[in-house]
């Protein structure tokens, strides 16, 4: 029972703390679910990542609902189990913006070009910059790139499929979804 | 005249005859089955779902819409759903309209869990993915730069995201704490400058 109390209140938070949208909804989500709450190693968060970029729907819903399963039957519970906690994950995500919003939106319009509210958004922007950086060096790991000491091998491979996906993606406008479809056919060719 | 502004976006107009939440879930149910990648991704389709296929908005009221729900915190695509909702349908269309949009993302991925939970032992799957999560990491390096261009980084702010950032992956600060000092940080120094 613990577990869903704890989807429920790690998720709310990552939904009320989020600004910038889902890449900068991730590192919440790998500080809560992986450093914090152990509930899937940084693999298993890189996984749902991937899955999440290929799915429809925004990726913060798709992650919500994927650890909410997860979560809950690495924790030993059946599946029918996971399904409610994937759907209480989802919600807890969604509720307290909504909520917000209702209350908020007016006094937002109002004050849209207001010098107090341009001012915490002057910051708040760059810091969303760094937060998104700092989710992608956590997932800098032997967990997703292998290691020089355990395989060389795979360590050069990792590395040389890093560079050529964030070229790709920044200088050519690789569709990410491709982008993955094509370094998965790499993984089973090589490996 | 602001006050006039204010009712255009957020007054929920009167239900047409024959109108109900019905057609409203159907439409945010296909933009979020539809749009792969995220937030982004759907306002395209939103936009013409919305303003020009049922005219529910205007296309300024559709823009204020987009700007509000940016600033705002939660997910993009379920704030824009939300606030079209609402504004067309009072608090019942924003419920449903944020479900429509939800829902065939959690159906998707409930799918997806349960079918991979069995199958990521698979030696192809796994081979698969290991050639997957390095790119993966690479395409979350890849917006970062694009977001220091919308972030408007010069020389005297780009300490803050380096700062942000070095907090998080050094010393395993949560990125709560970062949010709310860069918000309150924003505030304060707006004022000492203006005082």
């Amino acid at each position: 029972m613990m577990i869903f109390l704890q989807l429920f209140l790690t998720f709310s938070k990552i939904g009320i703390f989020n600004f910038g949208g889902g890449y900068a909804m991730l590192s919440l989500i790998q500080n809560e679910v992986v450093e914090k709450h152990h509930w899937l190693s940084n693999a298993e968060f890189t996984d749902i990542v991937a899955i999440s970029q290929g799915t429809p729907g925004p990726i913060g819903i798709n992650c919500a609902t994927y650890v909410g399963y997860t979560a809950v039957v690495n924790n030993g519970m059946p599946q029918w189990a996971g399904v409610i906690g994937a759907v209480l994950a989802s919600l807890s995500v969604i509720w307290l913006p909504f909520l917000l919003m209702l209350m908020v939106s007016r006094f937002l319009i109002k004050h849209h070009d207001s010098k107090p509210v341009n001012n915490v958004f002057s910051a708040l922007r760059p810091a969303i910059v760094g937060l998104i950086a700092a989710a992608c060096l956590l997932l800098m790991t032997s967990d997703n790139f292998s290691s020089p000491s355990e395989s060389p091998f795979a360590f050069t491979v990792s590395i040389l499929i890093f560079g050529f996906a964030f070229v790709g993606t920044r200088l050519y406008k690789v569709h990410p979804i491709l982008m993955i479809l094509l370094c998965g056919l790499a993984g089973l060719l090589i490996y | 005249m602001i006050q006039d502004d204010i009712d255009k976006v957020i007054t929920p107009l009167p239900h047409r005859e024959g109108e109900g939440v019905g057609p409203l879930f159907l439409t945010f149910l296909k933009v979020g089955a539809f749009t792969l990648g995220g937030g982004y991704a759907m306002v395209p389709i939103m936009e013409r779902e919305v303003v020009d296929k049922h005219g529910w908005l205007s296309r300024e009221d559709f823009m204020n819409i987009l700007a509000v729900s940016q600033a705002m915190p939660g997910l993009f695509a379920m704030n824009m759903a939300s606030h079209i909702g609402h504004k067309r349908f009072g608090v019942w269309g924003g419920i449903v309209g944020t479900m429509g949009v939800a829902l065939p993302s959690i159906v998707t991925i409930l799918l997806i869990a349960i079918f991979f939970q069995q199958f990521k032992d698979n030696i192809y799957v796994e081979k698969a993915f290991r050639g997957i999560r390095p790119a993966v990491v690479a395409l979350i390096a890849a917006p970062v730069f694009r977001m220091a261009k919308t972030a408007k980084l010069n020389l005297r702010n780009v300490w803050i995201p380096v700062v942000a950032c070095l907090l998080i992956w050094a010393l395993g600060i949560s990125p709560i704490w970062i949010i709310l000092a860069a918000g309150v940080g924003g505030y304060l120094y707006g004022k000492i400058t203006k005082s």
